[in-house]
């Protein structure tokens, strides 16, 4: 090591250090609330109002969650079973949907080909909002507001799915392998179901994954579509037992249980599929 | 998007390859008929999508333009048929002159202008510091920051609401003890607290995004400039980001349109702070009018104007970002 080295070594050591706090600084900012929700969901009401959140003194975990699905008549049960039919369902019929797009996008020659896809990518663009009042008359004209309906099918369109797939089917399948079948006589759509669709799975997991995500976190769609309280997701569940929160406090360990276990799924989906979404943020970033 | 313009102009698949100088008759034929089997097939594959994008999207985009030159006349006391009236630009007129519209617009466009920055170089900035190498633990830190992303939108605003109410908040009670009182509902917090909420949920998501793509420079690279004298901070700053402006173009375009759609934390908010009135930013206008005055027509013209803006902005933003690209090759 020359001289010139070691005299660098000490802003050097000083510049580890400094990254190493920003980093740590912005891993607390992010954890520390979830860290809060966790331990605040331990407390009873009074206790939430009162006590130090480290006091193991007053912990009602367990009487929280009892109370939780006791609350209303069980209605939370009822809420993560929707959520959970309009997530998982939701997002694999759309990433199906949207990934055979994306797939055709790419494989096939047709006319008006880039003006087409020009019109999926401005689909990303266009606010919720914009699109909730048209739907809501449309839904009512067909008899389907206030249906399970109401909020399934406007929640299957994903456009950016179908630019993912395209990105997808150009990277995990060779044009050479749809030829070979071509060449061995099998039919377009036996080899895009046969072949392509299992090279296209880590695609297709990804596109679930983001729509899961995005499903789960509706809220202005089911706002605008439901009034039976039998058919909300958790999120306008929450909202609205927080809006009760203010005039009885007895929801408010409640609200925070509800927090709590509303984010388990999404962070059992991403842990459990992490290889996949990874490659998927790749694909819609760098090409 | 100029990422997605130099992607699709490259020849597509599909097509037919290495022709022969004098194609037979029924070779011809043939071709002709397998060019019929790939049209079906893709026009079965596309189908599903394109079903929804008329039902979903199209429709509702037009009839949004459509009731937005409409209002419903109610002839007599409400008796009688209901009649849709033409009114031409007479909503546009409404909402564009009327102040709580354009205070939506004003609060969204000061949410943004701190928003955008502070998540976009935040974002990078850890990214960069991330992909340095000089990081502890590095994989455990992208978790936790990621962690965030997994938390819907409206309990994020739950736990920030809880963080932010006096009583229960132990930030607050921490401020207490210091003698210092914040109100983070107040009126020139409340704001802030909202880009709070959203740079929560999202920092660390697009952290990911820019962290992959900084995977993908090529090392070469970067030992060049290292080889050339470079520090670290240079290093990062001069030759790994430019090299990742596509993705800052994506996360700016993404990030701007969702914080222009901004209802879910200030509806929530709304509850419990008297700061956040109904018609807060343009998206809880036009719910507010839809669905609180059922005022269809000014719900509509509300909602073509913020996508008229939205629009605006994103083309904006990528032909700043194209002539900037332009300039450099220059």
């Amino acid at each position: 090591m020359s001289a010139a080295d070691s005299s660098l070594l000490r802003p050097r050591l000083l510049g580890r250090a400094t990254v190493n706090v920003v980093v740590a600084v912005s891993v607390l900012y992010t954890l520390l609330p979830v860290l809060w929700l966790v331990l605040a969901s331990a407390k009873n009401r009074d206790a939430l109002f009162s006590s130090d959140l480290l006091s193991l003194s007053d912990f009602s975990f367990l009487q929280n969650i009892g109370d939780l699905f006791a609350m209303d008549g069980g209605l939370y049960g009822r809420w993560y079973v929707n959520s959970l039919l309009y997530a998982v369902l939701g997002a694999a019929v759309g990433a199906l949907v949207s990934v055979a797009c994306g797939y055709a996008f790419d494989k096939y020659r047709f006319r008006h080909k880039e003006k087409l896809f020009g019109l999926v990518l401005a689909a990303v663009m266009v606010p919720q909002t914009v699109l909730a009042l048209p739907l809501y008359l449309m839904a009512s004209e067909a008899g389907l507001v206030n249906t399970f309906w109401a909020v399934f099918i406007p929640v299957l369109f994903n456009p950016f799915g179908v630019y993912l797939g395209r990105i997808f089917a150009r990277g995990y399948v060779p044009d050479e392998v749809l030829e070979a079948a071509r060449v061995d006589g099998a039919g377009e759509l036996t080899t895009y179901a046969r072949v392509a669709f299992r090279m296209l799975g880590p695609g297709l997991i990804t596109v679930f994954l983001f729509q899961l995500t995005a499903i789960w976190n509706n809220f202005f769609l089911p706002m605008v579509m439901l009034s039976d309280q039998d058919l909300y997701p958790v999120s306008l569940g929450l909202y609205q037992w927080n809006s009760s929160a203010s005039v009885s406090p007895e929801y408010y360990p409640v609200v925070i249980m509800g927090s709590l276990l509303a984010v388990l799924p999404l962070i059992l989906a991403f842990v459990l599929l992490q290889r996949f979404w990874r490659s998927g943020l790749t694909a819609g970033a760098v090409k | 998007m100029n990422t997605t313009t130099t992607t699709h102009t490259r020849v597509p698949a599909g097509t037919p390859r290495a022709a022969s100088p004098a194609p037979s008759a029924s070779g011809l034929r043939a071709r002709r008929a397998a060019r019929r089997r790939q049209l079906t097939a893709a026009g079965v594959l596309m189908t599903p999508f394109f079903a929804l994008l008329v039902t979903v999207f199209l429709i509702p985009v037009g009839t949004a333009v459509y009731l937005s030159f409409f209002s419903d006349d109610q002839p007599g006391l409400g008796f009688g048929p209901e009649r849709q009236v033409f009114v031409g630009l007479r909503s546009y007129a409404a909402v564009l002159t009327d102040p709580t519209f354009l205070g939506g617009l004003g609060t969204v466009a000061l949410y943004c202008l701190i928003y955008l920055p502070l998540m976009v170089l935040g974002a990078l900035a850890l990214a960069l510091l991330l992909d340095s190498g000089v990081v502890r633990l590095r994989a455990l830190a992208q978790l936790g920051l990621f962690l965030p992303h997994a938390v819907p939108g409206i309990i994020a605003a739950l736990i920030w609401l809880y963080l932010y109410t006096p009583g229960i908040s132990p930030v607050i009670e921490l401020f207490a003890k210091g003698d210092i009182t914040v109100d983070f509902l107040g009126v020139h917090t409340v704001v802030p607290s909202i880009v709070n909420i959203a740079l929560w949920s999202n920092l660390g998501y697009n952290m990911v995004v820019f962290y992959a793509a900084l995977q993908a420079v090529p090392r070469e690279v970067i030992e060049a400039s290292v080889v050339d004298g470079a520090g670290p901070v240079r290093t990062a700053l001069q030759v790994k980001t430019p090299l990742v402006r596509a993705s800052i173009v994506m996360v700016s375009i993404f990030t701007l349109i969702w914080a222009l759609q901004l209802f879910t934390e200030p509806m929530l908010l709304s509850q419990s702070s008297p700061m956040i009135s109904s018609r807060f930013s343009p998206s809880m206008y036009i719910y507010d009018a839809a669905f609180t005055r059922n005022n269809y027509g000014l719900a509509a013209a509300a909602s073509v104007v913020l996508l008229v803006c939205t629009i605006a902005l994103s083309y904006g933003v990528t032909r700043f970002t194209g002539r900037a690209d332009s300039e450099e090759v220059r």
